[in-house]
């Protein structure tokens, strides 16, 4: 995996103890998406579902590195960085479920899961769509004078579309506190980057900007939370937005059943081995954890979400008289 | 009271309401230092400094985008989109967006913002800066849409818009901007969705807004001496749409013609013309007509383009031959 330009000035060290943590969530949304595949091939979750497994490691680090009050923003393969913000597992099970309790009250569904009390302001299912948008959310806080950042999560692909440059641009001029973060898994649905982008390191882009631009290990947790404290806390002190690029990869197909034919032999099988919660249980492992407490850890965190899935299945679906509200206030 | 233009009606209204909330700001393409590409937003920035009143790229996309977070967020953003034609390169932001994010979110987050757009045929500006779009938007269900005509309308309907927790698609039309009317001292916000009766007629209902209720009420007073009575109701707002005062008018006079200024296919005059005809055959005692432009873009010569807006003499010739029915 190649590692360049990272550079930290003055790289904090995070704790064991914070480290466990992040796995213990990593795991949650690694068991969540488990249920929410075997519920889509089962038919009880309607549409589509696009998972993020292979990519915990990027929400999971960059949630980590803001506080509750900064907000993030994702795409429809959102769950991860939803939950890695502090959504509840059984509220965000209700929305895919479509049920009443949903986190959007069962109106937005898998590709739309937001939680405003935890500042998930949204998951957006247009490419690009929400990258304009969190300039005007990260707007606010500097309006009001709050040393609040806005984390924006999208993927390679969506480097390519109109609104990235637009939104680039305007948050580098304006010098927004916006964190924007590349998840790079190497395809936009079925098309290999190459195919589509004439440059392999995407941040490269942020020099047009004038802004900086970095690319990282995302499977390496502790890293992408050190970079995005580091240009958080640059952010905060009003130097402007950051283009981050994470290199991650998806373990699943695009959305739905996709088969991911389109893989070339042997590169999932490489990816695999550097699996995001593989590669931290390791480092635990180095750094003193017994692997029976890891084991506890994986068990606790299945347990959670299996508890939380019971919960929301056992909701009700939305009233009728919802259907027509909520469209204006 | 005081006479003012529509253009002064709206910098006031967009100083009042700046000047109310701490929470408007101002922004768009050349709005701030030069005082915008119509001088609508002229001596804003001087009264509520930069950080208030912002000149934003030429990222219409940024532009709305910027808007809706910072609705979301609690803001009261008043954005300006120099043309409504360029309402076409954010059309994401506007009809994906905007009207979505209450409902999808279950009613997580108020959308309270405004977008001033000038629309408007009449000063040759050819195909891609003089259209009135607000049809764009009336099959997306959770916009508002503003469509004043004279300035006293302009002022309380903008102040309105931005006090609304809805978003506002405000349309200004090119050839208002120097007309004038009257202005109260201390003007009040004019609710949205309350048509105005302009004029009050037996013989036939006329519906139009923006430049065509001039025409409407000067083709009125043709009919008049015709010994034709016109009512004219100017909508004001198409979203939400006054569609109790415009039946009860109906109801009364029996005849409709709808003036727009648009093609006919897909317009709030056909929308409208297809409610009142479910609703109220009975009261009918002709076919409600349509008096709008053809299907074609809009022309740049002058001879073209006067044939493509609605004029006077096309609405007194279809008031008459709905009148004499
Ligand atoms: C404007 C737009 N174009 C196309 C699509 C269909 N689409 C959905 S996801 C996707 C791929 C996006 O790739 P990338 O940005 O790399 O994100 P990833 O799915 O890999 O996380 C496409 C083309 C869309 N939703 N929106
Ligand atoms: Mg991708």
């Amino acid at each position: 995996m190649p590692k360049e330009n990272l550079t930290v000035a003055n790289p904090p060290a995070a704790t064991p103890e914070e480290q466990f943590d992040w796995l213990h969530t990593m795991l949650q949304i690694r068991y969540f998406e488990d249920e929410c595949h075997r519920m889509f091939a089962q038919g009880l979750v309607r549409g589509s579902t696009h998972l993020c497994q292979g990519q915990e490691g990027v929400v999971v680090g960059a949630c980590r590195a803001v506080g509750i009050d900064d907000k993030v923003l994702c795409t429809y393969r959102g769950h991860g960085a939803v939950i890695a913000k502090g959504a509840p597992l059984d509220r965000a099970f209700a929305e895919i479920l479509g049920k009443a309790n949903g986190l959007c009250a069962g109106k937005g569904g898998s590709m739309h899961l937001t939680d405003m009390a935890v500042g998930a302001v949204g998951s957006f299912a247009i490419v690009g769509g929400h990258l304009p948008i969190a300039l005007g959310v990260a707007f606010e806080a500097q309006y009001n004078e709050r040393q609040e950042v806005t984390l924006c999560f999208f993927g390679d692909g969506s480097t390519n579309i109109g609104a990235f440059h637009e939104a680039l641009n305007m948050a580098s001029v304006w010098k927004l506190p916006v964190i924007f973060i590349c998840e790079n898994n190497l395809y936009g649905e079925y098309s290999p980057l190459a195919t589509t982008t004439p440059i392999e390191r995407l941040a490269q882009r942020a020099d047009s900007y004038g802004m900086p631009g970095v690319t990282i290990d995302g499977n390496d947790v502790e890293g992408v939370w050190r970079t995005v404290s580091d240009y958080a806390a640059r952010a905060r002190a009003g130097a402007g937005p950051v283009l981050v690029e994470a290199l991650t990869y998806r373990q699943k197909g695009h959305s739905r059943s996709d088969p991911a034919k389109y893989r070339p032999t042997g590169e999932l099988e490489a990816w695999l081995e550097r699996d995001p919660i593989r590669l931290l249980e390791t480092k635990l492992e180095h750094l003193g954890l017994e692997r029976g407490h890891l084991d506890d850890l994986r068990a606790t965190a299945e347990q959670e979400v299996m508890d939380a899935l019971e919960r929301a299945r056992g909701w009700p679906d939305p009233n009728p008289e919802r259907l027509e509200e909520d469209v204006y206030a | 009271m005081s006479t003012v233009t529509f253009r002064e009606a709206l910098i006031r209204a967009m100083g009042d309401a700046l000047e109310e909330d701490e929470r408007v700001f101002l922004f768009g393409e050349d709005v701030a230092a030069a005082g915008g590409s119509f001088k609508l937003t002229e001596g804003l920035l001087e009264r509520f400094g930069p950080k208030r009143v912002r000149d934003t790229p030429i990222s219409e996309q940024a532009i709305i985008g910027t808007a809706i977070g910072a609705a979301v967020m609690g803001l009261r953003p008043l954005a300006e989109i120099m043309f409504a034609d360029f309402a076409a390169v954010c059309f994401d932001g506007i009809a994906n967006e905007i009207p979505k994010y209450r409902y999808m979110t279950g009613g997580q987050v108020s959308m309270p913002l405004t977008i001033r757009m000038c629309n408007g045929a009449g000063g040759g500006f050819g195909a891609q800066h003089s259209q009135s779009v607000e049809n764009w938007f009336l099959n997306v269900p959770g916009l508002k849409l503003v469509v004043p005509a004279t300035p006293a309308d302009a002022y309380g309907l903008l102040r309105s818009a931005i006090r609304d927790p809805d978003p506002v698609l405000f349309f200004e039309h090119k050839s208002l901007f120097n007309t004038k009317g009257e202005l109260p001292d201390a003007p009040a916000p004019i609710p949205l969705g309350l048509a105005e009766t302009v004029r009050h007629g037996e013989h036939v209902t006329v519906v139009a807004t923006q430049m065509m209720r001039h025409h409407a009420m000067r083709a009125a007073d043709e009919l008049a001496v015709a010994g034709i009575e016109a009512e004219v109701i100017d909508p004001r707002t198409l979203v939400p749409l006054d569609y109790a005062t415009i039946a009860a008018s109906v109801d009364r006079t029996g005849r409709l013609v709808v003036v727009q200024e648009c093609p006919n296919s897909g317009s709030w005059g056909a929308t409208l013309v297809a409610r009142l005809v479910g609703e109220r055959l009975e009261h009918l005692d002709a076919p409600p007509a349509l008096v709008g432009a053809p299907d074609t873009p809009i022309p740049y010569s002058g001879a073209l383009e006067e044939l493509w807006i609605p004029s006077v003499e096309r609405i007194v010739e279809q008031v008459k031959r709905t009148v004499s029915y």
